[in-house]
């Protein structure tokens, strides 16, 4: 940003004197001063310092000391710089301000989560955790090897039955429904299924299958067709979107080499989207695998290992943390540390999938040189 | 190869609105036919219609008869894929398949298909398309690197070189060098030039020198107003239609004193 210094105007008058209107510093528009890069530093320190002083006579309280410093401070940079820098630097300087604010409120709860379960899981995140069931354990020891295993066969289960529905039903709605009625009826409905709250997607399944088997059957299927049930509709709308935004010109170019529609979708459309869609669907995984009602009610929970969704009960890690912490035996604590434990667990998972997403789109990201 | 087109009073629909009335229009053999008018006297519509192209917008027919060699294009049981091997096309934009190789570009509509080649008939395949699109001296060193990293110029003969490599008998170009620099147009250009030794090409173009400079027939397409259906005004040899055509709207339009 040029200021201060005037630029050398003389050389440009010689060359283009004849030609044009000379160009002079009064026709263009010059820039007022500006502030120096220490001062929105020194207005921070200064309003947290000020504002900190003056609590202090009243009665500290971190709350109150953040948010009367950052409007102070906000105040105080949209003064100086209108004064010194003019107002639409100043109004940039606001929004800037609001928008970094707004940013570290939203990170509050999520750095607080963080914080409490990786210090509070910490201290049972042992080999025992990862090695051992709960049979026969009263107190101490004991881990969530059954619940860890019967979350992901119940989670693979139910992405397993809503992957080939969902994507499916995504390619029909783009590239076969034409916005028919039926597509159209079918859109309307995943939207209203993405809503529903998952204790309804319990109940369902729990009464699918007491028709079907019985009252009171519980079953790790049971739960995966719960899961299903949420699941489905994210899948769908993820693959939507990832195939509305694949250019028209590929699928032309494709039928124009003489290709059938259902092998350009096959071989164009999927593949120039397969990241997306593989990043939608372990969002969609991510997002059951800590569903907690739905499993409550349809696959109960067990102390020990059960590899067979189709046979008793199953454990599952949000469920294990719910039943340690709502139904702790005696002593708590080892309950209440490995109900912990098992939501640090179920995060680290979903960071997991987070991660396998990120790496399979950018293994299947169309590549430019 | 190089086969004639024939239209006989072509009508096309878009649901119940007519686009394009009665075109009648004989294409020889092994020549270049330019297509010129006004934006939106369907043209483009007509040149989408000779591949059936223009079907995949739903609601789209046509009525009247369309020849290729002979043969009914529209006749019952003739299948759109099979028409669009044969005859090829080159769009306004080029649009190399991002996921592919430049060498799985040029194959795409082998593969694609399912023909069953061994590796040194691919070779073979590419390196031909390649040489016939005057792409292979600048690429065939990065034959496994992306399409999509090619300069505009060089992205539209890929996609020219992909339609030739399944060998059609005509190719279709819409608009195949309004996205690019003269450099590249002057390529293509020459490209075309070679290319009507072998095929039947039918090009639209809004730039009436290509036209003039590539082209060996011309036909004027006109539209009387919005809502209207856009017609072929007049059809002739280039030379004809440039220095003293039939119709008074052909000569205001080429000498630019239209509208």
């Amino acid at each position: 940003m040029p200021t201060g210094t005037e630029p050398d105007k003389t050389e440009d008058q010689t060359v283009t004197g004849t030609l044009a209107r000379p160009v002079t510093a009064e026709t263009l528009p010059k820039v007022r001063g500006s502030l120096p890069r220490w001062a929105i530093g020194a207005f921070l320190v200064g309003s947290l310092v000020l504002v900190g002083a003056a609590l202090a006579v009243v009665g500290f309280s971190v709350g109150l000391w953040v948010v009367l410093s950052a409007i102070l401070f906000a105040v105080v940079t949209y003064a100086t710089s209108r004064v010194v820098e003019g107002g639409r630097k100043a109004t940039d300087r606001l929004v800037t301000v609001v928008v970094t604010g707004a940013f570290l409120l939203a990170m509050i709860p999520l750095i607080s989560v963080l914080f409490t379960v990786i210090s509070q899981g910490w201290a049972r995140f042992d080999l025992q955790f990862f090695n051992s069931s709960m049979r026969g354990v009263v107190g101490e020891g004991g881990g969530a090897l059954h619940a860890i295993q019967g979350t992901l066969i119940i989670t693979a289960l139910a992405a397993v039955m809503s992957i080939p529905v969902g994507v499916l039903t995504a390619v029909y709605l783009v590239e076969y429904g034409n916005n028919s009625r039926l597509a159209r009826a079918i859109t309307f409905f995943v939207d209203v299924m993405t809503g529903i709250p998952s204790i309804v997607a319990g109940l369902f399944a729990y009464a699918l299958f007491s028709l079907l088997l019985g009252p009171g059957v519980r079953l790790g299927v049971v739960g995966a067709v719960a899961l299903t049930v949420l699941m489905i509709p994210i899948v769908v709308r993820a693959t939507e979107e990832m195939l509305k935004i694949v250019p028209n010109e590929l699928r032309e170019a494709s039928y124009a080499l003489g290709v059938p529609k259902w092998r350009t979708i096959l071989k164009i459309v999927v593949p120039t989207t397969a990241g997306g869609i593989a990043t939608g669907i372990m969002l969609a995984i991510a997002r059951v695998i800590g569903e907690t009602a739905p499993l409550l009610v349809t696959v109960g929970t067990a102390l020990g290992v059960n590899l067979n969704p189709f046979d008793g009960r199953m454990a599952t890690l949000p469920v294990f943390a719910y039943y340690s912490y709502a139904v702790p035996g005696v002593p708590r604590e080892p309950f209440i540390d490995r109900a912990w434990s098992a939501a640090l667990v179920l995060m680290l998972i979903v960071m997991v999938l987070n991660i396998v997403a990120r790496l399979i789109s950018r293994v299947f990201a169309p590549k430019t040189r | 190869m190089g086969k004639s087109i024939d239209a006989k009073e072509l009508n096309i629909y878009y649901s119940s609105f007519l686009a394009v009335e009665g075109v009648t229009m004989k294409i020889q053999p092994k020549t270049v036919t330019a297509l010129i008018g006004p934006s939106g006297c369907g043209k483009s519509t007509f040149l989408r219609s000779i591949n059936r192209m223009h079907e995949n917008i739903p609601g789209a027919r046509v009525e009247g008869r369309l020849e290729l060699d002979g043969q009914d294009l529209y006749g019952p049981g003739v299948d759109p894929v099979g028409v669009r091997r044969q005859i090829g096309m080159v769009f306004q934009r080029p649009n190399p398949f991002p996921t592919m190789s430049i060498y799985d570009n040029v194959i795409a509509g082998m593969r694609l298909n399912n023909r069953k080649a061994g590796k040194t008939s691919f070779d073979d395949t590419v390196e031909r398309s390649l040489r016939g699109a005057n792409l292979w001296e600048e690429v065939k060193d990065r034959l496994e690197k992306p399409g999509s990293g090619l300069s505009g110029g060089q992205q539209q003969r890929l996609c020219i070189a992909r339609a030739i490599a399944v060998q059609p008998d005509v190719l279709l170009m819409d608009e195949p060098c309004s996205a690019l620099d003269p450099i590249s147009t002057l390529a293509i250009e020459d490209l075309i030039n070679e290319l009507k030794n072998e095929y039947t090409i039918v090009i639209v173009t809004h730039n009436m020198q290509q036209a003039a400079r590539v082209s060996d027939f011309t036909g004027f397409f006109n539209i009387e107003g919005t809502g209207k259906p856009g017609k072929l005004v007049e059809m002739d040899e280039t030379k004809t239609i440039f220095s003293q055509p039939r119709q008074k709207a052909t000569e205001d339009y080429v000498s630019g004193r239209f509208g």
